[in-house]
């Protein structure tokens, strides 16, 4: 090991010739092979049955593809159509927009709070509201949600809203197009406290106490202070980690709407670029198109999450 | 273990009476440290409480549902308790559940074999593999960082077409390893796993390897069981993935579908079945609950660890 790292300094002063870089190559590979098959399992099997999968479906935004024929090179057909001529499909971009800029960072913001409050409660209380505010991602529960907020007046927020008198008539909730997003929003909010949140709380569990005993005695006050200055500056990866859950589960929100407002929803008020795509795909069978629609969104997560890790970087050194 | 030598030494670092790690830990991790005071705990209870009401809402909702006789479903206003609680709905379907034509039993068999299979994988392979990300530096480990999460933000529908060719391909449609093998190497422990060990100090492990460990073992006895937090959520995360595993496009035969197919089917049928359907949502909740109450405990019980940072 120490030989290597030496090799590599001398080495930079001069020039290293391509035949000698590939040597070191080697011998850094050869002397870590511990490594490499430890690695082994997780990236053979990773490889198989998700790279494989992924590299394939890479192509096939740039084809004809019914599930029936083999794929067709069409070019930039799909894309064009896309943007030019698909106006759903710009009405799904804006809705996915909106979407996330209300549920990532507000549910982001919520998953740290409610993961830093919990922590400060005793460990039994901990467990318990822990399990409360984890628990809805964890069941696939509609019927329920669905009857909360039904447009009849046995939906018990209209049945409340009636016997308070704030409303006259049973609202419909899933099929007014001015309620649909803002209902769809709110239901992603209650299940987004997911891994993130989770990874948070077993992030605050990993600091080291000393670090706050040496805090209290450099004249750390109170918990805000005890926040800023300690709990946050080593939470970074899992600030990054919950950042990268945020993205995903935001930009790729179909399943609430579809399950929760119907498919499609009234004028098209909660359609999102991932129910697009499974329009396209499961239900017109036309998945070159519905794959061109997934590569748009996976693009758009790229940016985020380069964004969002420049960001969080610049915050955490 | 010179792992060891490091931790006696931080232990000699003075540190005044009251704050020593012993008389936090006696005070039951409860906040009794500089400057918290009891009233600022007392709202933060009562605010979690009034929030976690509102939380838990929907599923104390399925709950109550899934015991609601059928007369009781539809009653307006609609109420938030049972006057007459059964167990009708659970009894009607594990009635439709026994009388399918491939026993019951197979199913949980199925789902238990085929939850415990990828649990167990999915967390010894995620930790070996994240060890290496995040504490070797080998050529290509860069790489691979990138390609992880990556592949965590790609959502592509055409990908489960992709993965039907290569388990065709393979030969492993309709065999257990279809249900198995695609969950098994799973980015996200991965991503948690690895965001995790960063914050493992290089010290304990050059120390370890000064002492002769090799890697594997670096890995086992001295790194993870410091990321006892880490792992148990990603046994929570695991088993849950896992337990809802439904094969999909994969595995069409009867004999190899798992609890979620099949309790879904005996629940689908339209609002009349309601309560059935809140009974199998229950129902399969539990095993997950269980494996979360278990793993939040250990989580929870590791804080007062302290002394191997630098």
């Amino acid at each position: 090991m120490e030989q290597v790292h030496k090799t590599l300094k001398d080495s930079e002063i001069g020039k290293r010739t391509k035949e000698e870089e590939r040597r070191l190559l080697w011998l850094q590979i050869k002397q870590n092979k511990e490594c490499y098959f430890m690695m082994l399992p997780f990236m053979l099997v990773f490889f198989i049955f998700t790279i494989v999968p992924v590299v394939m479906s890479l192509p096939m935004g740039f084809t004809d593809f019914d599930m029936v024929q083999l794929p067709k090179f069409i070019g930039l057909s799909n894309y064009t159509t896309l943007f030019l001529n698909d106006s759903i499909f710009i009405q799904s971009i804006r809705v996915t927009l909106v979407f996330a800029l209300f549920t990532g960072p507000l549910s982001y913001v919520l998953c740290f709070l409610l993961a830093w409050l919990i922590n400060e409660l005793h460990p039994k209380l901990k467990t318990i509201f822990t399990l409360i505010f984890y628990a809805p991602s964890m069941a696939n529960v509609y019927t329920v949600w669905q009857l909360i907020f039904s447009g009849d007046s046995y939906g018990y927020l209209n049945s409340v809203l009636l016997n308070l008198g704030l409303v006259t008539a049973p609202v419909q909730w899933l099929t007014d197009s001015s309620y649909v997003l803002g209902v769809v929003i709110v239901v992603q909010l209650w299940i987004s406290l997911g891994a993130g949140f989770l990874a948070l709380r077993a992030g605050f569990q990993n600091i080291d106490r000393s670090q706050y005993e040496a805090g209290a005695i450099e004249g750390i006050k109170n918990r805000w202070q005890e926040l800023i200055y300690i709990t946050i500056p080593s939470m970074g990866p899992q600030l990054m980690f919950a950042a990268v859950m945020q993205i995903v589960s935001s930009f790729t929100a179909g399943t609430v709407s579809q399950s929760l407002v119907g498919f499609p929803s009234t004028d098209y008020k909660a359609h999102t670029i991932m129910t697009h795509a499974y329009d396209y795909g499961w239900v017109r069978y036309e998945m070159g198109y519905a794959s061109a629609i997934c590569m748009v969104l996976f693009i758009a997560m790229l940016v985020c999450n380069k964004l969002i890790s420049k960001l969080l970087s610049n915050f955490m050194d | 273990m010179a792992a060891v030598n490091v931790q006696e030494k931080k232990k000699e670092i003075k540190v005044p009476r009251k704050y020593q790690a012993g008389s936090i830990e006696k005070s039951k991790g409860t906040n009794k440290q500089a400057g918290k005071k009891i009233g600022g705990t007392v709202g933060i209870f009562i605010f979690l409480t009034v929030l976690g009401l509102f939380m838990a809402l929907p599923i104390y909702l399925a709950i109550i549902m899934s015991i609601k006789p059928v007369h009781e479903l539809f009653v307006f206003p609609p109420k938030l308790y049972v006057i007459d609680p059964t167990l009708d709905n659970f009894r009607d379907m594990f009635q439709t559940l026994s009388d399918m034509w491939v026993p019951f039993s197979r199913y949980v068999f199925n789902s238990v074999f085929v939850t415990i299979c990828v649990t167990v994988a999915q967390c010894v392979f995620a930790s070996m593999a994240a060890f290496v990300l995040a504490k070797c530096r080998i050529p290509g480990n860069n790489f691979m960082n990138k390609l992880i999460v990556t592949s965590l933000l790609y959502q592509s529908n055409v990908i489960y077409i992709m993965q039907y060719i290569v388990m065709a391909r393979l030969g492993m449609i309709n065999t257990y390893w279809a249900l198995i093998l695609p969950s098994v190497a799973s980015p996200m422990c991965l991503f948690l796993m690895r965001q995790s060990m960063t914050t493992v100090p290089d010290a304990m492990i050059e120390a370890a390897k000064v002492d002769g460990a090799n890697m594997f073992t670096i890995c086992w006895r001295i790194v993870m069981p410091n990321q006892k937090p880490a792992l148990m959520t990603m046994i929570i995360f695991a088993f849950q993935a896992a337990w809802n595993i439904q094969g999909g496009t994969l595995v069409y035969k009867e004999s190899l579908k798992t609890l979620p197919t099949v309790v879904q089917q005996a629940a689908s049928a339209g609002l009349a079945r309601a309560g059935v359907a809140m009974a199998a949502a229950v129902f399969m909740l539990v095993p997950p609950i269980v494996i979360f109450m278990m793993a939040q405990k250990n989580v929870i019980e590791t804080m007062a660890h302290s002394g191997i940072k630098d």
